[in-house]
């Protein structure tokens, strides 16, 4: 049997010593997006059957999120924005991901600046994405 | 003396690693085609309706790529929703949760691609 430690002694510092930063959000969100994009992954198949299943079938699917007068309703919104804000989201912080994984952008200025411009993209690309979309079609 | 074994904690590890990152290079072509995509198709292709997504899906290409994006996406969150229950769900309920996403995963590929071809090889109305 190996000894019982003595309590008293100190403990290597490192384990308890941190800061929450933006590589560790950058780090969970990319998880949480990803578990998220499942979501996603359904809703795309949900709307690829609906356009396999004929106009009345693409009709209500299209009426889950949107009014008669054919704009996007409170469910479209959250849904529409959320996943393509996900999506975004998620793109962005893995191709950061694969710098990391090639042994680039650990240097500790780059890395965080990085870490914050996913997020800036992710808004970015999100609000250009639905622009395109709104401004083309005024009845959305 | 006896011969050194692989040190490997599992084999079957590195290739789920790599396989995640080539199919995260494929989804972020294939994902940014579908994104434009769409967005010329709302820009150029008026209302954006049945009859729009269905004549652009008719094409060739988006066949292709479409079919792809679901197998390489489907891969993609089949190897990343592993880890997260292999993270996350402790005891008899993991092997559980990793047979379920199997499943899952196949039904989300054959109903994607079914419906694809269904609508590529659909008479003109």
């Amino acid at each position: 049997m190996p000894e019982t430690p003595n309590r008293a002694r100190p403990l290597s510092p490192h384990i308890g010593i941190w800061r929450w930063g933006p590589a560790m959000t950058v780090s969970i969100v990319h998880r949480a997006t990803g578990t998220a994009l499942t979501v996603g992954m359904v809703l795309l198949c949900w709307w690829l059957s609906a356009l396999a299943g004929g106009p009345a079938d693409y009709a209500g699917f299209v009426d889950l999120f949107t009014y008669q007068s054919g704009k996007l309703n409170i469910v479209g919104w959250i849904v529409g924005v959320g996943l393509t804000l996900t999506l975004f989201q998620h793109m962005a912080s893995g191709v950061r991901h694969l710098f990391m994984d090639a042994g680039d952008n650990f240097e500790l200025k780059s890395n965080t600046l990085t870490a914050w411009a996913t997020f800036a993209f992710s808004i970015l690309a999100t609000i250009a994405f639905w622009a395109a979309i709104l401004l083309e079609n005024s009845h959305v | 003396m006896f011969k050194a074994l692989s040190i490997d904690a599992s084999p079957e590890a590195t290739e789920h690693w790599w396989h995640q990152r080539l199919t995260a290079g494929a989804n972020l072509f294939l994902l940014l085609w579908f994104i434009v995509s769409l967005t010329l198709l709302a820009t150029q292709a008026g209302p954006l309706d049945w009859a729009t997504f269905t004549s652009w899906l008719k094409q060739p290409l988006a066949v292709i790529l479409m079919l792809l994006l679901i197998g390489s996406t489907a891969y993609h969150f089949r190897l990343g929703l592993q880890v997260f229950t292999e993270d996350y769900v402790k005891g008899a309920g993991r092997a559980a949760v990793l047979v379920a996403l199997n499943f899952f995963t196949v039904a989300i590929v054959v109903w994607a691609a079914f419906s694809i071809l269904k609508v590529a090889f659909a008479v003109a109305a």
